[in-house]
């Protein structure tokens, strides 16, 4: 009585208007969580940790309340907590600008707005939100993954709207009609794909931290810096060959081009751009299109040696393709290499000058070991096979894992540890041919990729990335050396796996008994190359293409805006044709009745679906607001009408009398 | 035009029985449809006298059955008992030989003497002795049933409560039929002065009609989507049986021949269906009886084609 009493008691200034009491089914509420869950579990492998877990916190917490029955949390909470959100996205990102902290609210409102969904017009709400979640996603990630995972994603929203409308109807049913829905939307998808103008490049791609933290080639390096890279079996591009593929000692793929020594690190030289180098085409020739993964850098990786490629591209001095904008998204570039040919026959005095700088006081034994093979040496060809010969001799070793050295790496490595990566091998070449006086510098870049079986691309990983040197010789130009060879001649042939000692871990993907693993690997890759070519490569070049082949004239918008149109209400329209059809009586006499209970309740007088027409006459003769006769009419066509449908007989001029009556009645 | 058996019927039967005219029309629409009823309500609303009145009316030879919880199940079937004449046992015909039983308080007695009963009902013939022995033709089982939350009570297990065709409920009168009551004449005396209105023959002629009658392709239709909405929704735990559908199409035939007509239409169907489903469909998860709001808002839920 306690709890009674003072609830009657009047409370003045504490009166406001209560929260509606939760009217959805645990049904309904079961498909907006799993919803939920769908739309924002996706986005674990990029929001921050904590925002991911405040948003299945939240998710967790409705669920909770969903299980126990019991109300959301009061607003005041809620409001709490929406500052608190907002407050954790602003120090996280440091503004609410851009898509990731866009998104990362996004995603929090998604669960506070779970948290007070009472009606189901908030559900709706939170569906809508879920749907916007998804979307967002593809910010991100365009792959085949994402797509399915928003596909089913999709399919539960739907699912949650339809089991909305309908409290009481089968689980089954409500993914039935999400899953027509999704089929009646796939044609439009595919119109608006086909036909809508594309957009170069995506077109959300504008703030700068969609591309940081990729891994890759870098244009510097030191010891290190690429045996990091060994590990990562990402993909860095594919090439397809319009003849055979390079045999495997001709795959060198040219990245950075380094020159400046400081001891430690080599750096490229600042080279003119724009200087587009002449050579001499020798050999084949070999044409393929290069399809490269975003690596936020300019450099195009083309087979050793390039032709210049279309005027998009740079050419630099050091047979560097570049592009004009860093790569921040997945391009297709068509290439032409010539990989016998010889280069920079005729190379200027400052840049053999700058292949021949030593910084001063580093690594005195080789600079030693350098005099000695010089002596009495006539020309730099002696003096190249001379430092060959020594280096073989050496018995260096080639390792994933090499030790660590100090200030003297050339020294140490060449005497001491003997143990090193393929920047190792280059780097103490280089030094040791520089130091002998020969120009040389280190090229690096990929070298091999192997053949995916089911589509025949070549694939190159970042487990492919080497650095090799070249030396310049009087009247042969840069020639290419790959002191890693020498040691390990099996990592050019074979490839990484091949070339390490026995008894060092190998990644795992190359293992020699995960040969299925790969095959798998090798599939999927295929089929995700077909979806980047075909779905993710369509651009308005291709668009441009494949519209001409349609015949249509892509140049003007109003050809191609009215075949859109037309195209989307044909289609509109079949599906109508085919509701309706579905929908529409085959029965003459039930579609006059029909009819006539629409006519009717436009003037305001509707027939409930579940009214019996002799129930709905009864309805209709105590309708006051109608003048007597038409009442009277009314409820005898229900009557007739009743009478005909269910009655034993009904004959065509049954029929003819009932339609004339209907005809018949006018109401004010 | 309404059928004139019926309507004569109905219209002595009110006189007797005051403020009731629906309930006495269900009752009625059951015995034509072959059915049996059960009367759910607290004593001393006219369960009996209802029984009595229907019996009285149409001259069928009445026996009134009061269920307690020692009643065997030889009570009601018959017994046969060692004569000494013929030196050879002679079957004793019990009550449930007769035209119309009152099964007052069924869930009095133990479920044993109950399922005899509810046997009977369904098989319209009794096996005793190794012999079986038809029970007479219009033959119509009333029951009453305490509300089963009353001490002493075995309640109907769901398979029997399947056997009645339609539930009803009487409820106590309105106020004017109530001071009727009060101030007019015992009503007991006033049956006995009563004499039949119709035959047991008629009775039969309106039982075959009823069978008759003419059920339409969208009626069906219209039965089935009623029965399909009971199987689907989430709230019961299992939907109406099919031997549920035959009884609700069989009782609104019924309903259709009392009000005079040759064919059937969904309101018949929706008038019967509560009385129908009520003591059929229970609740998921306590197994309580769906409450009368869902079955409104379940029919409301399909749509008349």
């Amino acid at each position: 009585m306690k709890g009674g009493l003072s609830s009657l008691r009047w409370r003045p200034g504490l009166r406001r208007t209560a929260a509606p009491a939760i009217t959805l089914t645990r049904q309904q509420c079961t498909w907006l969580l799993a919803t939920a869950a769908l739309s924002l579990a996706p986005h674990l492998t990029w929001l921050p940790t904590w925002i991911m877990g405040f948003g299945f916190v939240l998710l967790g917490w409705r669920a909770l309340l969903l299980w126990r029955g019991s109300a959301p949390p009061p607003r005041l909470v809620l409001l709490a907590l929406v500052i608190a959100a907002a407050i954790g996205v602003r120090t996280e990102f440091d503004h609410f600008f851009g898509k990731d902290p866009g998104v990362a609210l996004l995603a929090l409102l998604l669960g506070l707005k779970l948290l007070e969904v009472r009606v189901t017009r908030d559900a709706l709400a939170a569906v809508l939100l879920c749907f916007f979640l998804q979307l967002s996603l593809f910010f991100e990630d365009q792959s085949i993954p994402v797509a399915g995972l928003a596909l089913v994603a999709t399919l539960s929203g739907l699912a949650a709207m339809a089991s909305l409308t309908d409290a009481n109807g089968r689980a089954r049913e409500q993914l039935r009609t999400g899953t027509l829905l999704v089929v009646q939307g796939v044609p439009f998808m595919v119109l608006l794909f086909v036909l809508f103008p594309r957009v170069d490049g995506p077109l959300w791609g504008l703030p700068a931290d969609a591309f940081s933290g990729r891994t890759g080639l870098s244009d510097t390096m030191s010891p290190g810096s690429i045996s990091a890279l060994g590990e990562s079996s990402e993909i860095v591009f594919r090439a397809d060959f319009d003849g055979p593929p390079p045999r495997p000692d001709q795959r060198y793929w040219r990245g950075p081009v380094l020159t400046d020594f400081d001891g430690r690190t080599w750096r490229p030289r600042a080279f003119a751009e724009g200087a587009a180098p002449f050579y001499a085409v020798e050999g084949p020739r070999l044409d393929y299109t290069l399809t490269l993964e975003p690596h936020n850098r300019r450099w195009l990786l083309a087979l050793d040696v390039p032709a210049a490629g279309p005027d998009a591209h740079l050419f630099t001095s050091d047979f560097q393709l570049l592009a004009r904008q860093p790569v921040q998204s997945r391009i297709r570039v068509e290439l032409t290499s010539h990989p016998e040919s010889s280069i920079g026959l005729t190379e200027n005095e400052a840049a053999l000058a700058a292949a021949r700088r030593l910084p001063p006081g580093f690594n005195p034994r080789t600079l030693a070991l350098a005099d000695e093979l010089a002596a009495g040496a006539q020309s730099h060809e002696v003096i190249l096979q001379r430092v060959i010969a020594r280096l073989r001799q050496s018995e260096l070793i080639y390792t994933l894992r090499p030790p660590l050295l100090g200030t003297d790496g050339v020294d140490e490595f060449l005497f001491d540890t003997r143990r090193g990566f393929c920047e190792h091998f280059a780097g103490a070449f280089t030094v040791l041919m520089r130091a002998t006086g020969v120009p040389a510098r280190i090229v690096t870049g990929y070298q091999g990729g192997e053949i995916n079986p089911i589509d025949g691309n070549l694939v190159v990983r970042q487990s492919h990335a080497h650095a090799w040197s070249e030396v310049w010789l009087q009247g042969r130009g840069w020639v290419r050396v790959d002191p890693t060879a020498l040691s390990a001649p099996r990592r050019i042939d074979d490839g990484l796996a091949a070339a390490l000692p026995e008894g060092e871990a190998l990644p795992i993907m190359m293992h020699p008994r995960m040969e299925w693993l790969r095959g798998l690997r090798l599939r999927w890759e295929a089929v995700s190359n077909a979806w980047n070519q075909r779905v993710l490569g369509y651009n308005p070049q291709r668009q441009k293409e494949l519209l001409a082949r349609l015949g249509l004239d892509q140049e003007s918008s109003w050809v191609l805006g009215g075949t859109l149109a037309g195209a989307g209400a044909l289609l509109f329209g079949l599906l109508l044709w085919w509701t309706i059809r579905k929908r529409r009586p085959a029965d003459p006499l039930e579609r006059g009745w029909l009819r006539f209970c629409t006519a009717l309740a436009r003037h305001g007088i509707v027939r409930q679906a579940w009214e019996g027409p002799h129930q709905f006459g009864v309805r209709v003769a105590a309708e006051t607001s109608l003048p007597p006769a038409a009442r009277a009419a009314i409820r005898a066509i229900c009557e007739d009408y009743a009478r005909l449908r269910y009655g034993p007989t009904c004959s065509a001029d049954d029929l003819r009398a009932l339609r004339t009556r209907i005809n018949a009645i006018r109401l004010p | 035009m309404p059928n004139h058996h019926a309507t004569r019927l109905l219209e002595a039967a009110s006189q007797l029985i005051l403020g009731k005219e629906r309930e006495l029309r269900l009752a009625l629409a059951c015995l034509v449809a072959r059915g049996h009823l059960l009367i759910e309500d607290v004593p001393g609303v006219g369960k009996t006298t209802l029984a009595h009145t229907l019996a009285r009316l149409t001259g069928l030879q009445f026996q009134r059955i009061q269920f307690t919880s020692d009643l065997l199940p030889a009570d009601i079937v018959g017994v046969s008992i060692f004569d000494r004449e013929t030196s050879a046992f002679r079957f004793h015909p019990g009550p449930v030989f007769s035209q119309l039983i009152l099964a007052d308080e069924i869930n009095r007695a133990t479920p044993k003497t109950q399922s005899a009963l509810l046997e009977a009902m369904e098989e319209r013939q009794v096996t005793a002795d190794g012999s079986t022995l038809p029970l007479p033709d219009p033959f119509f089982v009333i029951a009453t049933q305490n509300p089963a939350n009353q001490i002493g009570t075995f309640p109907l297990p769901e398979s029997q409560l399947d056997r009645f065709l339609l539930r009803i409920r009487l409820g106590y009168p309105d106020a004017l039929a109530e001071r009727a009551l009060l101030m007019g004449a015992d009503r007991r005396e006033l049956l006995e002065a009563r004499p039949p209105v119709i035959t047991p023959a008629d009775l039969l002629d309106m039982q075959r009609a009823a069978q008759g009658l003419h059920v339409a392709d969208p009626l069906i239709d219209y039965v089935q989507a009623l029965l399909s909405a009971t199987r689907h929704h989430t709230e019961i735990e299992t939907g109406l049986s099919p031997r549920a559908g035959l009884g609700l199409l069989s009782a609104a035939r019924a309903w259709a021949l009392i009000d005079g007509r040759d064919h059937v239409v969904p309101e018949d169907v929706q008038t019967l269906f509560p009385h129908v489903a009520a003591h059929r469909l229970h609740l998921a998860g306590d197994g309580r009886p769906v409450p009368a709001a869902t079955l409104l808002s379940l029919m409301q839920s399909v749509p008349v084609r």
